[in-house]
């Protein structure tokens, strides 16, 4: 474990720990209320921020959470208000988003598109001292919603007309949870990059959800595969020095289909467990009450 | 002031994209009264209960809950809500409990859960006869099942007004007889009932007064039709040749 000797992998590795508890952790109301692919949408966006950072030179992460917050707000509204034409506005925020990141880091002095793919797939080298600050304090702020308000957050991505009858404040919450992914996309953009920060929310709960029943449960599962992730992720990048963002994404993908594979004979041990535990006399398969007679006869 | 209606709709308008679906709705429910919501399909009988919970804008007319206007009601603990259901799956899985948990957020105070708010849970999971299903996941239950989950849910935090749309939609008789003797309890101990139904079934007992709304307007409002209960059967024709002498048969259109 000599590598926890530089400093530089002591930083990626808090990092790491970070965005694997953090993605799931808010992810898992994104794929409850079927909004899966918004952290991809977020991610678009926030390459503008990272552009403007670049180009006022001021830290490319602040800019990003900024700029992502925004997107995720005007996100939201549009889904208020958008109703028929919300899926056209949505993507000219995306690709707007995306296109400005290009078009800004190129305006910047000394910028180039290669110090907008560290940001795009991850790099762990760069990660500096100011960034894992940055990164701690954003993580923190994730925790606190995904944790503090769980059971209206439920409650909301559950059934939002319900959530509404028993006086949850709907539209603050779910503001609040645009906000919270956008900052979790911005936590991440470092490990895993803008563009792969979306698996990391949803991969992990997708693959959780092979193993339980409960919310709770598949929380708890979806943050540990989180973690376990992207720490082996980072530690593989570190010694076969390929890109780290890349090697979390694909290790998650196996996960789930480790996890998928296992489930099936899982479930059917269960049902086994299930019928075993049924009282007796009250046999698990039908059986035809013998005064109706046999097949032939009712058959004719 | 006991006797001020619970809910109170006065000549309620509402369109659902530019279509008029509420025409002028007058429809009041008294403290301790049960009133069934009847009509055919699409009669506007959701529209006209999401417009008293504030889930569709009302272009015209007022509505109030406890004698406040809608828009400044914020007690909504004394409330319970059933929707009417074809799936509710959210993307994650979610046992029983949990689900049934949520309406218990309106007696908290921040969300947390005290000892009292998981047993009123367990109580209201038992009322409906799904206690042993506490730990199952939605997922896994009928949609018969999921309906008294649901039914669950809006009784937990213990509600004055219950507002209930198509509750007894796929649920079989057992438990509809199960669901009628827990609403009975409920109306003794003084709720108020809001509900549509399409067939007064084992409820009829209960029900005090019955709204037929046809075209988004009303048609009827007054004592239950009696013959709906025992004929409204799937293909049952709707004339009653045999209905009472004098009683002007009312046409519900439930079945048209
Ligand atoms: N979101 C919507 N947009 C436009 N029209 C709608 C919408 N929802 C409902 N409607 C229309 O409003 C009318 C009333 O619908 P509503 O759901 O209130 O009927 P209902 O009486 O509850 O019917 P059901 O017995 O099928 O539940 C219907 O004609 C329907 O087509
Ligand atoms: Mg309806």
């Amino acid at each position: 474990m000599y590598f926890l000797n530089y400093a530089f992998m002591q930083r990626a590795l808090l990092a790491a720990v970070l965005v694997g508890i953090t993605a799931p952790a808010i992810g898992i109301y994104l794929v409850q209320r079927r909004q899966a692919l918004m952290g991809d949408g977020i991610g678009h966006v926030a390459m503008t921020g990272v552009g403007l950072g670049f180009l006022l030179s001021t830290s490319p992460v602040w800019m990003a959470t900024a700029v992502s917050v925004l997107g995720a707000v005007l996100m939201e509204l549009i889904r208020w208000y958008g109703r028929t034409r919300g899926d056209i506005a949505l993507a000219m925020l995306f690709y707007g988003g995306m296109a400005g990141g290009v078009m800004l880091i190129n305006l910047a002095p000394g910028g180039s598109n290669a110090n907008l793919m560290s940001y795009l797939f991850g790099s762990l080298s760069t990660v500096s001292g100011s960034d894992v600050t940055a990164i701690c304090v954003l993580a923190a702020f994730v925790l606190l919603v995904t944790l503090g308000l769980r059971r209206q957050l439920f409650a909301v991505s559950q059934d939002e007309e319900f959530a509404r009858v028993t006086g949850l404040p709907v539209r603050t919450l779910n503001l609040l949870t645009a906000v919270t992914a956008a900052v979790t996309v911005t936590v991440a953009m470092r490990v895993v990059g803008l563009l792969l920060v979306s698996a990391l929310m949803v991969v992990p709960v997708a693959a959780a959800q092979q193993l339980s029943r409960s919310f709770t449960v598949t929380f708890v599962i979806a943050v540990a595969i989180g973690v376990a992730v992207t720490v082996s992720g980072t530690i593989t990048s570190y010694y076969q020095d390929v890109p780290p963002g890349a090697t979390i994404v694909l290790l998650t993908i196996a996960a789930f289909l480790a996890l998928t594979a296992l489930a099936t004979p899982l479930a059917r041990r269960r049902a086994r467990a299930a019928a075993a535990a049924q009282p007796a006399g009250d046999p698990a398969e039908c059986a035809i009450p013998a005064a109706r007679g046999t097949g032939e006869e009712v058959g004719v | 002031m006991t006797n001020e209606p619970v809910i109170a709709l006065r000549g309620v308008t509402a369109e659902l994209g530019a279509r008029p679906v509420l025409r002028g709705i007058d429809l009041t429910v008294g403290r301790g009264e049960v009133v069934a919501l009847l009509g055919a399909n699409g009669s506007g009988k959701s529209t006209a209960i999401r417009a008293v919970i504030g889930q569709v804008p009302v272009s015209g007319g007022t509505v109030e809950l406890f004698g406040t206007p809608r828009r400044s009601f914020r007690d909504w603990a004394r409330v319970g809500y059933v929707p009417q259901r074809t799936t509710a799956a959210g993307g994650v899985p979610a046992t029983v409990t949990e689900i049934v948990s949520a309406g218990r957020l309106s007696r908290t105070r921040f969300g947390l859960f005290r000892r009292s708010d998981r047993e009123a849970v367990r109580r209201a999971l038992e009322l409906v006869g799904m206690a042993d299903r506490a730990k199952d996941s939605v997922d896994a239950l009928s949609g018969g099942q999921h309906q008294r989950v649901l039914i669950a849910r809006a009784l937990v935090a213990e509600p004055e007004l219950l507002i209930m749309d198509e509750p007894m939609a796929g649920v079989d008789l057992a438990s509809q007889e199960i669901l009628a003797r827990t609403l009975e309890q409920q109306v003794e101990a003084g709720a108020t009932v809001l509900l549509v139904l399409h067939e007064l079934g084992p409820l009829e007992p209960l029900i005090d007064r019955a709204v037929v709304l046809r075209d988004g307007c009303v048609l009827h409002d007054g004592p239950p039709p009696r013959a709906v209960g025992q004929h409204a059967l799937p293909g049952h024709d709707h004339v009653h040749p045999h209905a009472p002498a004098g009683a002007e048969p009312i046409r519900t259109g439930l079945l048209s």
